[in-house]
């Protein structure tokens, strides 16, 4: 139906959109990096790139190399992506497997219970935990009466009783995993419920114990959707700012999304604070192609059968 | 980790962490919303059940001006990103679908691009874009919708090409053997046949929206552009009454009841395999 035309003048609005909202607005930021400020701190991009200032993009550079508060940032968001991440498989694999493989027919209801966190407003679900931790909150003391609380503070995780939310790094992390984690269980979900378990079947019938079938079998078939499921919850992690605000709001627990917020939202040192938005963006290149590529060939794959 | 040895068997250990995880997920809210019917202004201390935060006098979703201004703009941008970009969407997404040819392979990433960008290089790009080259435009309504619409995009795009590739190009070809012109084919076969996915996708538009805080709070202007999302960040940790959880269980309410409405619209005339695949935003 239509000619070639008609196809590609329908993608068109679309495309145009994109192209101006999203193409055109990464490249300001990038003319912003490159450009300079006037008199009222207020950034001036330079479009061309002929006359691009790279003063400062070295000055962040310098920064970094020297071991100031941007090279601190940037490693704190690296470790706290790391151990949520880590945190995050270890609780979201044995979920999903139990909701692929062994929910029967509680499968509908188990997958439904996995899915409406993931549409339950981010920050309403903040909010919950910071009345449940709040001092006299039901959290609180729920924690202390089953001792949490004293393996917490014992750990050094925790430095004042019943103190959540005074800047504790402990809680940004588990604020993290909480946040993100449903974005991992569902990608690791989908592949584990496509495992065929005939394979399972065949592996067992050829003599491979239950712990080297699944060693050997469910876990290899399984590793797209835990590489899925971990690069979807690293991406906004890295870009989060809200998270360590509302539960923590101290410096030591500020990440490079902190840095970026304070420094273009609130502050008026745009030009920097775009600098370090491209460091974010090109850190983060790897796994959103990688994303892409796994998606594109899945969408192709489906299509194909 | 009987679950090992029997992969068959009852895996008791399995059903432990999954119930912890459900209830560690989902309890924390709950309690959330418990205390917006609150009879006293502590978000900590139970002091029974009241709906004064809700329609009170002094204060509440619906009288406090703050709150009910906050409540409207809330669902003033979503009622615009879904007008704006579901046309837009399920142009592109036939578009992309059909458009086998040089180009379309850089469309289509650019149109997934905005699913992977962390939404914190969204908001700055936009920030210094209608800083900078759209100063007419400035912050606030008009820029908070084009924000949303341009990361909601591709959710539409992706929704409705699904449904495109299940549908295959057999009815269209059979509605032209039998001489129906491309526009009938257009209007009276194909939209039809996406009905589903556009309802469901202009749903996830809705509730996208709403839940929206980065995007939407870089490109706030005056306090009369704040949203729901944007009142719990600046006030959770000072706001003094349940007021802020009843505001948050009414998006809430709103959000899921949506969501809820359009999957089962969905699963009626779409079958429930694909529902699944679109409830895991399976792309």
């Amino acid at each position: 139906m239509g000619g070639r035309w008609t196809w590609r003048l329908a993608a068109l609005p679309g495309v145009a959109w994109l192209s101006i909202f999203f193409l055109v607005a990464l490249y300001a930021v990038v003319s912003v990096a490159f450009g300079n400020q006037d008199t009222l701190s207020q950034p001036v991009p330079f479009w061309n790139p002929l006359d691009w200032n790279v003063g400062y993009v070295l000055e962040a550079l310098r920064n970094i190399w020297h071991g100031g508060p941007f090279l601190t940032a940037f490693l704190r968001t690296f470790e706290f992506v790391a151990i949520a991440m880590a945190l995050s498989l270890a609780i979201g694999y044995p979920v999903a497997y139990y909701a692929a493989r062994h929910a029967g027919r509680w499968k509908g209801l188990v997958l439904l219970l996995l899915i409406v966190p993931f549409w339950i407003n981010y920050l309403m679900r903040m909010l919950a935990w910071i009345n449940l931790l709040s001092p006299d909150g039901w959290g609180t003391r729920v924690l202390h009466d089953i001792g949490i609380e004293r393996v917490f503070i014992t750990l050094g995780l925790l430095s004042t009783r019943g103190g959540w939310l005074d800047g504790q790094q402990s809680t940004v992390l588990i604020a993290l995993v909480y946040g993100y984690i449903p974005f991992l269980i569902l990608p690791l979900f989908v592949a584990l419920d496509r495992i065929d378990q005939r394979h399972l079947e065949a592996a067992r019938d050829l003599g491979a114990t239950p712990l080297s079938a699944f060693l050997r079998v469910t876990l290899p078939l399984s590793v797209p959707g835990i590489l899925a499921g971990l690069v979807l919850v690293a991406l906004p992690m890295f870009g989060d700012y809200y998270t360590p605000d509302l539960v923590c709001a101290a410096p030591k627990c500020n990440m490079i999304g902190n840095q970026i917020d304070q420094l273009t939202r609130q502050g008026s040192e745009k030009v920097t604070g775009a600098v370090l938005t491209i460091m974010l963006a090109l850190l983060l290149l790897a796994l959103m192609f990688y994303y892409l590529r796994t998606t594109r060939r899945a969408g192709t794959a489906s299509a194909s059968t | 980790m009987s679950w090992l040895r029997n992969p068959w068997g009852r895996p008791r250990a399995l059903v432990l962490v999954t119930a912890l995880y459900i209830v560690w997920s989902i309890v924390p809210v709950v309690v959330a919303v418990l205390f917006a019917f609150n009879n006293g202004r502590s978000r900590t201390t139970w002091q029974g059940f009241s709906l004064r935060w809700f329609t009170g006098a002094n204060g509440s979703v619906f009288h406090d001006p703050a709150l009910q201004s906050a409540l409207k703009h809330t669902l003033l941008l979503a009622v615009i990103c879904v007008a704006l970009c579901v046309p837009l969407g399920v142009l592109l997404a036939l578009g992309l679908q059909r458009w086998r040819g040089h180009g379309s392979g850089t469309v289509n990433t650019l149109m997934l691009l905005p699913l992977v960008t962390p939404e914190i290089v969204m908001g700055v790009a936009l920030l210094l874009l209608f800083l900078r080259v759209f100063p007419g435009v400035g912050l606030g309504t008009p820029a908070q919708a084009i924000g949303q619409v341009t990361f909601t995009l591709s959710y539409v795009v992706v929704m409705v090409r699904g449904r495109l590739a299940s549908i295959g190009p057999d009815y269209e070809e059979a509605a032209a053997d039998l001489g129906a012109p491309p526009r009938d084919q257009l209007v009276r076969v194909l939209l039809p046949l996406l009905a589903p996915a556009i309802i469901a996708s202009a749903a996830v538009a809705f509730a996208l929206s709403i839940d929206d805080f980065v995007v939407t709070q870089y490109l706030s202007g005056d306090a009369s552009t704040t949203t729901v999302s944007m009142l719990l960040y600046a006030s959770a940790r000072g706001a003094p009454t349940p007021a802020l959880n009843a505001i948050a269980t009414v998006a809430l309410v709103i959000t899921l009841a949506t969501l809820a409405l359009a999957f089962f619209l969905y699963r009626r005339f779409a079958g429930a395999r694909e529902t699944a695949a679109v409830a895991t935003l399976e792309m």
